[in-house]
This record gives C-alpha cells, sequence and structure tokens, in this order.
C-alpha cells in the first residue's frame, strides 16, 4: 500500500508558514494571507470538481462568509477572528443546507449557471441594502483571537498564523473525508450516476454534502479575507470573483489538498508581478498564463510534481 | 442488501398483471410470473420482445402502468432503483455501466464504500478500513476476493475505460455482486465475449453467483449457453411470455420456434 504523504506535508507546510511567516514583511504576509483565503475557496471548487460539478457562484459563500463575520464584528463589538469564523461557518452551512435541495439535482452546466446566478443574487441585495454599507460595504474591527489582542506591528502575523492553521485544518479535514465512502463516492458520480444509484447510493444526497462542505470552507476563506483586508463589499460576490476562484482551481489542479494553495499563491505572484509592470494589461498576462497551462498541465499545477514523483 | 436474508415461502419475485406501454408499443402486457428462490432462470426473446423492459421494472427503473411486482412477500411496484437495490436486487446492464476513470480495484472499492455507508459503518471518525457488512473480512480482502472471483485479479490496476468487452462485462456484473443481492438480473451477460469463451464466461459467471446463493435471471440471445445455463426459460414475444418450463421444452415449442428462434417461418 502507498504510504500517505499528504498530512506529513501539510504540516510541514503550516510549520515552514508560522516560522517563516514571522520574518517575512508585512505586504507579503498580507499577500499570502490573502492567497491562503483564495485558497480554502479554490479547496472548495476542488472537492466539487471531483464529483464532476464546476461552480460559477463560489464567490456567494465567500461573500458571505466575509459579511456573516462582518455583521457578527459589528453585533458583538469584536473582532474575534474565531468568533467570525464560527458565524460565517454556521451562516454558509445553513444557506447550503437549503439551496443544496435545489442545486443537487442540476449538473454540468445547470449546476454552473444556476450557482452563478445565485451570486449575482446575493450581489443584487447586497447593493440594494443600506444598512450593509450598499456599494461601499463598511469596515470590520481590528482582528483579535480568542481574547488576545495583537500589537499594530504583529497583526498581519497574527491573522497569516490563523490563516496558516484554519487552510491546514480544512486542508486535512478534506484530505480525509476524501478516504470515507462518501468521499470517495465523488469520481464514481462524475463517471457514471446510474450506475451509483443502481449500488443503493443516492448521488443527489452525496452531492448535497459536498456542497454544503464546500461553502463551508469557501465562508472561511470570505472571513479569512475580511480580517486580513479589514474592509467588505459586495463585489466579493460578483462573478468576476468567482471566476478568479476557478481559474485558481484549474491553474492547480485536483491532485491533492495543497494544490489549491499553491495555486492561489502562484496566482497571486503573477497578479502582483503583471500589475506591476503593466497595470493596464496585466488581464492578458494572467489570461496567457491560465492558456499555457491548459494547453501544456491539462491537470494543472500540481500535475508537475505529481509526474515527477511517479516512477517512469 | 445481503445475499443472507430471511428464507421466503413461495417465489421471491412474483409479478402480476405487469404491463407498460411505450406509445403505441406494448412492451409489457399483462405478464404473471412467480420466481422460485436459487433459481437460475433465462429469458429469451427477439429484440423489441421485452425482455429488458421487464428487467427495469423489475429494478425501478421504468414504472409499470399497470400490475404488481413482490419481492420477498413485500411489494415494490414503483421503488426506484437505489430502493430496490437496498433491499436485494441488482442488475448488470446491455452495456456496462462502469466508472471508466477508475480503475477495476477503485471501482470495486467505491461499491464497498456503499455497502459500509448504507450499513452505517465508515463515517468521517471512523478509525482505520472497515469491516464489509456481510463479509466479515476487511474492504481490501473482500475487494481481492470479488476480483478473484470474476478473473479480475491481473487488470486490477487498469482504467476501467480501458478493458476489454468480456472484461468490462465481467466487472459490471461484479459491482452488481457487491452488495451481496438475493436476485440478480444480467442483461446479456455474454454479449461481447467471444463464442469459444462463452461457456467458460458463462459458467464462472453462475459459479460466482451461486456461491452467493442468488437467484439469476439472465436475458440471452445464444440458446446454447440457455440450454446449458438455465433451469427454466421464459420466452417473450410482444411484450407477453409466450412459453414457460424447462429450457428443452420450452426451445422445442413450435411458438418459440417460429417467434424467437426464427427455425420455423411465421405461418401465412
Amino acid at each position: 500500500m502507498k504510504r500517505d504523504r499528504t498530512p506529513r506535508a501539510v504540516g510541514a507546510a503550516l510549520l515552514a508558514l508560522l516560522a517563516g511567516g514571522m520574518l517575512l514583511p508585512p505586504w507579503l504576509q498580507f499577500l499570502l494571507t490573502i492567497a491562503l483565503a483564495q485558497g480554502l475557496v479554490a479547496l472548495s471548487l476542488a472537492l466539487l470538481l471531483r464529483a464532476g460539478l464546476l461552480s460559477f457562484g463560489q464567490a456567494l459563500y465567500y461573500c458571505l462568509g466575509a459579511y456573516a463575520a462582518g455583521v457578527a464584528g459589528q453585533l458583538w463589538h469584536t473582532g474575534d477572528m474565531v468568533v467570525q469564523m464560527a458565524c460565517a461557518c454556521a451562516a454558509a452551512a445553513l444557506t447550503a443546507w437549503v439551496l443544496g435541495y435545489l442545486l443537487a439535482r442540476y449538473r454540468g452546466i445547470y449546476f454552473g449557471l444556476l450557482s452563478l446566478a445565485l451570486s449575482m443574487i446575493l450581489y443584487g441585495l447586497l447593493v440594494k441594502s443600506e444598512a450593509l454599507g450598499s456599494t461601499d460595504g463598511f469596515n470590520i474591527p481590528r482582528p483579535s483571537v480568542l481574547g488576545l489582542h495583537p500589537q499594530e506591528s504583529t497583526v498581519r502575523y497574527v491573522v497569516l498564523a490563523v490563516a496558516a492553521v484554519v487552510s491546514a485544518g480544512a486542508a486535512l479535514a478534506v484530505h480525509r473525508y476524501l478516504e470515507t465512502p462518501l468521499g470517495r463516492l465523488a469520481p464514481a458520480i462524475r463517471d457514471n450516476e446510474i450506475r451509483v444509484e443502481y449500488m443503493g447510493a443516492s448521488a443527489r444526497a452525496a452531492v448535497h454534502v459536498k456542497y454544503v462542505i464546500a461553502a463551508v470552507l469557501a465562508a472561511l476563506g470570505g472571513a479569512i479575507a475580511a480580517a486580513t483586508v479589514g474592509h467588505i463589499d459586495p463585489d466579493m460576490a460578483y462573478w468576476t470573483t468567482s471566476g478568479e476562484f476557478v481559474f485558481i482551481a484549474i491553474l492547480a489542479g485536483t491532485g491533492s489538498v495543497l494544490a489549491p494553495f499553491l495555486g492561489a499563491i502562484v496566482y497571486g505572484l503573477i497578479h502582483s508581478v503583471a500589475y506591476g509592470l503593466s497595470p493596464n494589461t496585466w488581464q492578458l498576462t494572467l489570461g496567457s498564463a491560465l492558456l499555457l497551462v491548459i494547453a501544456f498541465l491539462p491537470e494543472g499545477l500540481w500535475s508537475l510534481g505529481a509526474h515527477r514523483r511517479s516512477p517512469s | 442488501m445481503s445475499g443472507a436474508g430471511v428464507a421466503v415461502d413461495g417465489p421471491i419475485l412474483e409479478v402480476r398483471g405487469l404491463s407498460k406501454r411505450f406509445g403505441a408499443v406494448a412492451a409489457a402486457q399483462d405478464i404473471d410470473v412467480g420466481i422460485a428462490e436459487r433459481s437460475v432462470v433465462g429469458l429469451i426473446g427477439a429484440n423489441g420482445a421485452g425482455k429488458t423492459t421487464f428487467i427495469n421494472m423489475v429494478t425501478g427503473y421504468l414504472k409499470p402502468d399497470a400490475g404488481r411486482i413482490t419481492y420477498a412477500s413485500r411489494d415494490i411496484t414503483g421503488l426506484g432503483p437505489r430502493a430496490t437495490a437496498r433491499l436485494g436486487i441488482a442488475r448488470s446492464f446491455q452495456i456496462p455501466q462502469l466508472y471508466g476513470s477508475l480503475t477495476v480495484l477503485e471501482n470495486v472499492m467505491v461499491g464497498l464504500g456503499i455497502v459500509v455507508r448504507n450499513a452505517g459503518l465508515g463515517g468521517f471518525f471512523a478509525r482505520g478500513r472497515p469491516h464489509v457488512p456481510g463479509y466479515d473480512a476487511p474492504e481490501g480482502e473482500v475487494a481481492e476476493r470479488l476480483l478473484a472471483a470474476f478473473s479480475l485479479l491481473d487488470c486490477r490496476n487498469e482504467p476501467a475505460r480501458a478493458l476489454a468487452g468480456g472484461l468490462r462485462k465481467l466487472l459490471d456484473i461484479a459491482l452488481a455482486m457487491i452488495g451481496r443481492p438475493r436476485i440478480l438480473l444480467l442483461d446479456e451477460p455474454t454479449s461481447g465475449v467471444s463464442t469459444e469463451e462463452k461457456f467458460a464466461v458463462m459458467a464462472m459467471i453462475l459459479g460466482a453467483v451461486r456461491a452467493e446463493g442468488a437467484t439469476v435471471l439472465f436475458v440471452e440471445h445464444d440458446m446454447e449457453v440457455v440450454e446449458r445455463s438455465a433451469e427454466r426459460v421464459l420466452a417473450f414475444y410482444d411484450g407477453r411470455i409466450i412459453a414457460d418450463g424447462e429450457p428443452r421444452a420450452v426451445l422445442d415449442d413450435p411458438g418459440v420456434q417460429r417467434r424467437v428462434v426464427g427455425a420455423v417461418p411465421e405461418p401465412r
């Protein structure tokens, strides 16, 4: 039996982030934290992709998580990231559980477009909502963790550390889930739903569970992004934000639970460098990068390492 | 779903007045039949005679327009494929229904996962490899045993979509057997298998299936295979069962000869 290296790799990545993160300049700590938040959303997309489902509206839960965190912060006058993330998870899980009854019935382009439509409904609601700041959004309190209030000079690192711990935990939980009978059902649903049903399993129920898990992951990403930026607005639910997450998921591939985080970091690098070099045409560079990946690495960046590790 | 169900008095599967129409075409007309437990029954008939429609109705893929299907003294009319599979009725398909991108072993592991999950085991917090209910062995061991029973061990690491036609059929049947069904319906199990291998393949399939004590209904066009393998034959024509009995008697029936086997021309 092949040895499972993933838990060790996740542990090593977490240690590297916790130890190395301290030495990084604040701007890089910021970029890395945002990449981890986006990586969580890309991980949620990868989970759905394994079952053959491509969501064009995962920004719905990213934004919902951020707003749930922000509203919780305003209601209880707290910047505690743990409280905010708990609220984000609860809001996303409840919403996804309800919407899942509808979405789990659809596959292919219908699933993709329906998820997109739902995210745009949230965008429309937020834009029209004066109480939530309309198009301007609102600021959220400075982050704290379990009652500890970090100083101005260390707050970026603390948020990065929390994001790293949450991301590692999420990656390990998803890795474990993929080994359970329900997790193993994903590629079977993608390949042949008829056989799944004739073997006594409900493809729809399995998709529903995956949808809820994916929503919680995306909401965690949203809550972390909100704490990192300190401001939230309806653009977090806009379709182009969903497009960015799809971009990252395709760039990364579904070969490992670590791949989405790698994809998000690479995406952040390309984005920053391209914007720095040419502020008006940075999308051209991003698009070219995606084209190259699709042409030469159809299974994503992670397949580069996977090919090297597998025996010839 | 388990092959070790409670024994029933009378037939394990009973069909009364089963009818199904597709527009002007009557695919099943008032079918009455009872199937004894652990028997091997061959279904014969020309294309369009109603054999696959019969299988589709018993396994819940199609709802009958009229009639009643009773399995182990329980009315299962109108239940869907998932519900019938969980009760212990499984099937294979004319065109094998596999998980194409997965290897042969992964195909079986998915099925074993479903058995484990339906038994309420193997959740997120379950430690190690669970024992598969009904097999009393861990998943890996059960998978090896199943693959060996269907001569699929050598290709366990090949993707299912890369398998040859005969092996695809065997994997399809192995997947149907994973839940240890009490009734197994096989739709043309030897189609795609070479003529010289047909008898050996059928003997292997029936050996593996009968070792589990399952009742078998199989659709077959090769009358030699039917005669050698079946204990009882149902001949379908125009959505009706026109002959029912021992293989030789049914195959020698003039009506079956004329309408099914095609040996005697239809009278003008």
